[in-house]
């Protein structure tokens, strides 16, 4: 991770924010296993599955279909939501989507929404727009009311405060819902997050759900909670909004059986969520809408190096698994979704802004290899790199140690010299290259240099045993 | 041009050449093991089953269980005469109250212990989210082994709203510790009744 930084841009690059993460080393360690921890038990219920590795490439299938025939199995499903009384929206962008569900919210002449989880909304900042519109809008599931009490985003899509332990939250709850402070038991702060909660369920008349699965088939969206906090808001409420990016389709409820087999043991290494909520029409004299995103994604579907990040169903296994993930931090990425699918994922959205994640990976492929949907993961990070680079957004320092590299390895009579140059410096003057302003030297020993270049020990050897 | 064309014509002019939908298989998994994989399950996710032979041994369990001051709804006919019936309050709020809720599941999946149920067996939607407890009746017959073979017998069901649960409301949220009882149920017991 090279410390460079995209030149003009305001937010701190991964690296940067990386450094700051791991100034507290007990803390990274903390965090690394608590992760490494849910990343085993997701290997435990998937070997208890002989069939996990047909499931994935049933899976991966599906999504393949579902993205060759998106526009056919949206009219499908727009045609079936209407039939069952459900009122469809289509937004091309976060803006646009935020302005239908603030036009939503404002015509029932509401101010009080309760949220359960939903990416999509993250990845349009929903919850910013509608506060400066006057909105109180309350995130219920458990981790994310944490991090908006503190004011943050979530640093994971399916742990929201992984980053955090239990005395900061008892010291946060003691702060906004008046807990007794030191009481840090997290048995004692879930039950008062549940009546805290409880209360904005009963008040509030508008529930906003995020969407697991949309059945083409029958209409219907499925999602899948542990709490029940999607359930007890909607339920509770007289208007429904699910907000779903487009790619959330799948082509007949029967495919659901794959999926919902295979969300949750990569998740959390649970065998289901302890809610897998099918809802189809409003219930009595209920309002229900749906609106459908795109932002970016018709775009991404033309591109057959990236297009595969469409088929994701947001488990959070990459995450868990990833080594550079797991001891920077969610908030490192600096984007809604973090680790190596968000690191795919934001560069097709702003390309600038984002240049530096595909940078954030060692490439290893460990989040290919447990990606449910088997999404190239690894591949789509190395070939962001390539894209990156040929428009301008590797950073100077990158481009021009590349640019250096090239014209060493290009130049036969160069590359013969750079080698005992590089020796003769090791040896005599090695703070030209062990010195702060090197970022590949900080936390790395230097290697011995050897003696004599290969062909200098070939030749040698060749006149030996001549 | 709307969003909604604009979207639609950019997705058919992107989208690749059509890729063919896998064939799943139909016939459902053979297994004797079910009803104990699926206690086991079950018991794994915080969960309790108990074997019935009778309606009348769920009922005086039930009592037993639940004082006669607490509410308890029961949306299963044979399950009336001691609890208060489905003569519900139109303003689900007013189910917050709702001690335990008794309400009858369609089928259970061994692989995972949820038990599907769909509104028609809930009175009200919210009936079993907003309870303390949660009892849910499956006949023994109606175990299946794995989420595929559920939705093989759920086929083309009409259900305007439905649901697997799989367990009490849980989360671990806070340092991975797991708590019961996040917003829903604290307890979820499921009855399989071999009558």
């Amino acid at each position: 991770m090279a410390a460079e930084k995209t030149s003009g841009s305001p937010t701190p690059d991964h690296a940067t924010l990386a450094e700051k993460f791991n100034k507290d080393e007990p803390r990274v360690d903390w965090h690394d296993e608590t992760l490494w921890f849910i990343r085993k038990k997701r290997d435990k219920a998937a070997w208890q599955i002989p069939e996990w590795e047909q499931l994935r490439e049933l899976a991966s299938q599906i999504k393949n279909n579902v993205l060759s025939n998106l526009h056919s199995y949206l009219l499908e499903f727009e045609k079936n939501a209407r039939d069952n009384g459900v009122h469809i929206h289509w937004a091309s962008n976060a803006e646009e989507h935020n302005k239908i569900v603030y036009e939503i919210i404002h015509s029932a002449g509401i101010k009080h929404v309760v949220k359960s989880k939903s990416m999509l909304t993250e990845e349009c900042q929903l919850n910013e727009y509608l506060h400066s519109k006057g909105i109180d809008v309350i995130d219920t599931d458990l981790g994310e009311r944490i991090v908006q009490l503190a004011g943050e985003p979530p640093s994971h899509i399916v742990l929201p405060c992984i980053h955090w332990k239990k005395e900061e939250i008892g010291d946060l709850f003691s702060l906004h819902l008046g807990t007794p402070e030191g009481n840090n038991d997290p048995q004692f702060l879930t039950t008062a997050a549940r009546l805290h909660l409880r209360q904005h369920f009963m008040t509030s008349r508008l529930a906003i759900t995020g969407v697991n699965f949309a059945v083409a088939e029958t209409g219907e969206v499925v999602v899948c909670t542990n709490e029940g906090n999607a359930d007890l808001g909607v339920q509770l409420a007289d208007v429904h909004i699910a907000c779903m990016g487009i790619e959330k389709i799948i082509p007949k409820r029967k495919h659901l059986g794959i999926f919902l087999r295979l969300l949750a043991r990569s998740a959390t290494g649970q065998p289901i969520t302890t809610y897998s909520s099918h809802f189809r029409r409003p219930r009595e004299g209920q309002v229900m809408h749906i609106v459908l995103v795109d932002n970016g994604r018709s775009d991404r579907l033309a591109s057959a190096d990236f297009r595969n990040a469409l088929k994701c169903i947001r488990c959070g296994a990459c995450m868990n698994t990833c080594p550079v993930y797991r001891r920077s931090g969610g908030h490192s990425y600096h984007y809604a979704i973090a680790g190596p699918i968000g690191a795919i994922l934001a560069p097709g959205l702003d390309m600038k802004k984002h240049a530096d994640l595909p940078f954030a990976s060692t490439l290893c492929g460990s989040c290919s290899h447990v990606c449910p949907v088997k999404i190239d993961i690894h591949d789509q990070l190395y070939k962001w790199r390539q894209v990156l680079t040929q428009n301008d957004h590797a950073g100077p320092m990158k481009k021009a140690s590349m640019q250096g590299m090239a014209k060493v390895l290009s130049t036969p009579s160069l590359y013969a010299s750079a080698g005992s140059v590089f020796r003769w410096l090791l040896d005599n003057l090695p703070f030209i290259i062990n010195n702060r302003l090197n970022p590949w030297y900080r936390q790395r020993e230097m290697p011995e240099p050897p003696a004599k270049s290969f062909n200098k020990w070939y030749s040698e050897n060749r006149k030996k045993n001549e | 041009m709307n969003s909604r064309e604009k979207i639609l014509e950019r997705i058919q002019k992107n989208q690749p050449p059509s890729s063919a939908l896998p064939e799943l298989k139909n016939e459902p998994s053979e297994s004797s093991q079910s009803i104990q994989k699926f206690v086991r399950s079950l018991g794994n996710i915080g969960g309790t089953s108990i074997d019935a032979m009778s309606w009348n041994e769920i009922d005086s369990h039930l009592r037993e269980r639940f004082p006669q001051s607490t509410r308890r709804v029961s949306l299963i006919p044979q399950l009336r005469s001691s609890h208060e019936n489905g003569d519900l309050e139109k303003d689900p709020r007013m189910l917050e109250n709702v001690t335990v809720s008794i309400l009858a599941g369609h089928f259970a999946v061994a692989e995972n212990g949820a038990v599907w149920i769909t509104e028609e067996n809930m009175g009200d939607r919210v009936l079993p989210f907003i309870c303390e407890h949660l009892v849910l009746v499956v006949h023994a017959s109606k175990v299946c082994e794995s989420m595929q073979d559920a939705y093989e017998l759920l086929g083309s069901s009409n259900h305007s709203f439905g649901t697997f649960i799989a367990g009490p409301s849980k989360t671990a949220d806070i340092e991975q510790s797991l708590v019961l009882g996040a917003h829903g149920p604290k307890t979820l017991t499921v009855f399989l009744l071999h009558a």
